[in-house]
């Protein structure tokens, strides 16, 4: 497919890990953002690319993994409800909650259905009107004109019988969440392509100002992936810290102002809870003035039992990139994507199911072999 | 979650307010109606980048040409001074 194929070509892969390969003198660490980068650099083999001065540690973008266990639980008691159709992408359903996945509470027979847009969920209302019509509204940047636009469609065309269960996160205030932590050992990022092709990348410039850290936009095929590594390599190697765009098939500086707009009108900004992350104040979005009747947090007051999370998954310190997925005793033993403790293990986004799909159970701790970049 | 997918408009309906905005979308041969509320500036024959049934973003096809323009003068650049040795 053109946009796509053209992209992931062998031969000019190789020319630019020889690039990275000559500019490279020190080890460097680097974030990529998002969960969609990760799955490309696993799938794909590129850390085999690298010279081994590179360590590539995978960041908190997967909305599935830092979904908070409350909302999963949430979810669940809602679409158990009998005169409700609960909608959701197909990733959240075997997110386990504290005692069930959606999938779980399918299976005793809630109306539990995967849609591809929310605007299916809300179509879905319009022929379903004797229903309660739930979409689990859960993303970053890139899907929250879509779900503004549900929102914003549902009030004008009157479909009252249509909500959204947010988890609107947002990626800049966890990356300063990340840079501010003693425990960060990132040193440049490539920032995440498609939430930029909404926001624009302005709101990037003051972080890697006052971190003094690269950020460099980056798409999702491999080609994309090597030449965001490489601009973020070459800023290291010359000392600079500034905000540059690999991604600009796609993205311009503005970022996409009528989806903005859109957002604007319906969402105000709000503190969320970060599964495995905590509480990052201004972190989310929520409904806003005449929205908020399609809030289904609203609509279906709950008295949810206390959350409990797997005392053996790891997945905060893995959403960090401090630890690794095969650090976990648990990998690829006690948790699969069958049968999952936690949230980075179900997600086509998640680390572990990266690592788990292509294979990296095995593979060579990269930190042992390096100084840590705190002794640095 | 963030996947979005460049496919080719083929056709674009007007449904009043730009909010309700639809094209029928070519993804290699698979064709979709897709939201263009958030791309103004679409054409038939444009490529656009579309996440969860909404274009979010319309292709620059220049842009898209860069990395191949800077392997190309690499190699050039390469041949000028002979193979680098690793």
């Amino acid at each position: 497919m053109k946009f796509l194929s053209e992209y992931r070509d062998q031969k000019a892969a190789d020319q630019l890990a020889q690039a990275i390969r000559q500019r490279v003198t020190r080890p460097w660490t680097i974030m990529e953002i998002c969960g969609g980068q990760t799955h490309t650099i696993v799938k794909s083999g590129l850390e085999d690319l690298l010279p081994r001065e590179i360590t590539l540690v995978h960041g908190p973008g997967c909305p599935v993994c830092v979904t908070p266990i409350e909302l999963i639980d949430k979810a669940v008691t809602i679409a158990a409800r009998p005169e409700v159709i609960f909608c959701s992408f197909g990733d959240m359903l075997r997110v386990p909650g504290s005692s069930k996945s959606l999938f779980d509470v399918k299976a005793e027979g809630a109306d539990v259905r995967i849609v591809y847009s929310p605007l299916d969920a809300l179509k879905l209302a319009k022929t379903n009107p004797d229903r309660q019509v739930v979409f689990f509204a859960v993303g970053f940047e890139t899907t929250a004109p879509a779900n503004a636009m549900a929102a914003w469609q549902a009030d004008h065309d009157h479909i009252e019988n249509f909500s959204l269960l947010i988890s609107h996160v947002l990626v800049p205030p966890a990356m300063e969440a990340l840079l501010s932590s003693e425990k960060c050992v990132v040193q440049g990022f490539l920032a995440a392509g498609h939430v930029c092709t909404i926001m624009g990348y302005e709101e990037y410039i003051p972080i890697a100002a006052r971190y003094k850290v690269p950020i460099v936009v980056t798409g999702f095929e491999p080609l994309d992936l090597l030449e965001g590594i490489l601009m973020t390599v070459t800023q290291l190697e010359e000392g600079r810290h500034e905000v540059e765009n690999q991604y600009s098939r796609a993205v311009r500086r503005e970022g996409n102002r009528p989806a903005q707009e859109r957002i604007a009108e319906v969402f105000e900004i709000t503190a969320r809870q970060w599964r495995g992350l905590g509480e990052i104040p201004a972190s989310g979005f929520q409904l806003r003035g005449r929205f908020k009747k399609h809030d289904a947090n609203l609509r279906f007051p709950s008295s949810a039992e206390p959350a409990r999370e797997s005392p053996e998954c790891i997945a905060g310190l893995i959403l960090q990139g401090i630890k690794k997925p095969h650090d976990c005793p648990a990998f690829a033993v006690k948790c699969t994507p069958e049968h999952p403790l936690g949230a980075p293990m179900v997600s086509s986004e998640g680390a572990c199911a990266a690592y788990y799909h292509y294979g990296r159970r095995q593979t060579h701790d990269v930190h042992i072999e390096l100084p840590s970049p705190a002794s640095r | 979650m963030c996947l979005a997918v460049p496919g080719r408009i083929v056709e674009i309906t007007d449904g009043g307010d730009i909010a309700f905005r639809i094209g029928k979308v070519d993804f290699g041969g698979i064709r979709k109606e897709i939201n263009l509320a958030y791309t103004p500036e679409a054409e038939v024959g444009k490529y656009v980048l579309v996440h969860v049934g909404f274009a979010i973003s319309v292709i620059d096809e220049a842009e898209a040409q860069r990395v191949f323009q800077y392997l190309a003068e690499l190699g050039a650049l390469k041949e000028e001074l002979g193979e680098i040795p690793q």
